[in-house]
């Protein structure tokens, strides 16, 4: 009789080292776009991080490189885990090379994200920008699971071009959905491609939804979530259920470094998702 | 003297946002050389560098409005659909088309005749006025998304 090829369910640790990475295994490793790969990875040994909830970031640890702040794209109650990763820097580009089998170091979940159970009973919008969407994805899936608890739902995906979009195919299965509305638009594009085009706020008046009773949820570059939180707020979203999630260069994850201060915020501890209206004045300052 | 414009015409420019609430008076006299026309997925509306002498009124469908140069690719830089217009280089000198603009798959519009309305606007000039009150945010909408467009939103 042949042995069970999966590894043994890890245990959720419960009390780990704040800053000690658990290592995991990368299962597979998909090219997005030329600069960005998507790692599935699993617990490699008997111990793993609690499930993240949606929004929520994971420090992943490049040995003997860096670690860096990662958006956790979708995980699973045995523990795997997904991350999009672009290739902007020494620890990113060293996490966009792992293959398969590879060891990667992880701790978290950290952060507060997106809350979910406030939307409930009203229209939900999802706006994500480029790499906005990863961190967007896991709260999208939770809306759909428990989707006669919301009303309308919009997403509106932008990105710089086609060829920029990630999550391609998984795209095309949310757009042929009834139960939600899902537009795409890149900011130009060639012949070849036949959606629409134009900054992703342009998708918003066709976005249906009742303004008062919407909870909004956006995330990708800072100036995009600007303009696209004061284009809610212009249609009636209140602003404090409008809900971003910032970057920041977060070091420690706990709350103890300071390198990712964001006015009185901590948005390693206090975000990644934060309340527009708490952010807006610190938003229009330069180098905040 | 022109025979009056089809009912469903004056109704459909009528119903357009651009239209919607100004003076009937000023939709008939629109509806009056105006035609509702079909384009096929590939068809050219209005080419850069000839003369523009039409408004479209967007029904059904979706159009690119497209610049290029004889050296680079040519590039979409925004998609017009239901409820939009194509088209202000016929209000403006000297009235030729600042880009191509080309239905990216079926597409029913209202094509209104530019330099027909531009007379009855100057000879109305309350019905102009109301007109422009209209037409100008499209044109600073435009500049808005070319702005957000040139910030580049999405570089990291």
């Amino acid at each position: 009789m042949l042995a069970d090829p999966s590894p043994p369910a890890a245990a959720i640790d419960p009390e780990p080292p704040p800053l000690a990475p658990i290592p995991y295994v990368v299962r597979s490793v998909t090219t997005e776009t030329p600069d960005t790969v998507t790692l599935t990875i699993r617990p490699s040994a008997t111990r793993r991080i609690a499930t993240p909830r949606p929004g929520q970031f994971n420090m992943l640890y490049a040995f003997g490189v860096g670690e860096s702040a990662i958006s956790v794209s979708r995980a699973t109650p045995e523990g795997e885990l997904v991350h999009t990763v672009r290739r902007v820097g020494k620890v990113t580009n060293a996490l966009a090379a792992l293959t398969p089998g590879d060891t990667v170091g992880v701790r978290g979940p950290y952060g507060r994200g997106w809350p979910i159970a406030e939307a409930r009973g009203g229209d939900v919008v999802v706006i994500a920008g480029g790499l906005g969407l990863p961190p967007l994805r896991p709260a999208v899936y939770a809306i759909l699971s428990q989707r006669e608890s919301f009303g309308r739902v919009e997403v509106i995906y932008g990105a710089r071009s086609p060829k920029d979009l990630v999550y391609y195919d998984e795209i095309q299965t949310w757009r042929r959905r009834t139960d939600v509305r899902f537009q795409t638009t890149v900011d130009a594009a060639g012949r070849d491609w036949y959606g629409d085009v134009g900054v992703v706020t342009t998708r918003l008046p066709d976005a249906r939804f009742d303004p008062p009773k919407t909870t909004a949820f956006v995330c990708g570059p800072e100036i995009m979530m600007t303009l696209s939180a004061k284009a809610l707020a212009d249609r009636g979203v209140p602003r404090d259920r409008i809900w971003v999630s910032m970057e920041r260069n977060m070091k420690c994850a706990i709350g103890l470094c300071g390198h990712c201060q964001f006015g009185p915020s901590f948005v390693c501890r206090d975000g990644p998702v934060l309340r527009f209206s708490a952010l807006e004045p610190f938003l229009a300052v330069k180098e905040v | 003297m022109s025979a009056a414009p089809p009912p469903d015409l004056v109704g459909e420019i009528a119903n357009h946002p651009l239209f919607a609430g100004l003076d009937p008076k000023l939709v008939r006299s629109a509806a009056s050389t105006a035609q509702e026309r079909e384009f096929a997925a590939g068809d050219l509306l209005a080419r850069e560098g000839t003369t523009a002498d039409t408004l479209l009124l967007i029904l059904r469908g979706k159009v690119a409005l497209e610049v290029g140069a004889a050296d680079r690719p040519t590039l979409t830089v925004q998609t017009v659909g239901p409820g939009e217009v194509v088209g202000w280089s016929w209000f403006v000198p000297p009235f030729r088309w600042r880009f191509d603009a080309r239905a990216v798959k079926p597409t029913r519009a209202i094509v209104l005749n530019g330099p027909a309305l531009r007379e009855t606007l100057s000879r109305h000039p309350a019905w102009g006025f109301a007109f422009l009150v209209r037409f100008l945010p499209l044109i600073a909408e435009r500049l808005e998304n070319t702005r957000i467009q040139l910030l580049d939103i999405h570089a990291r």
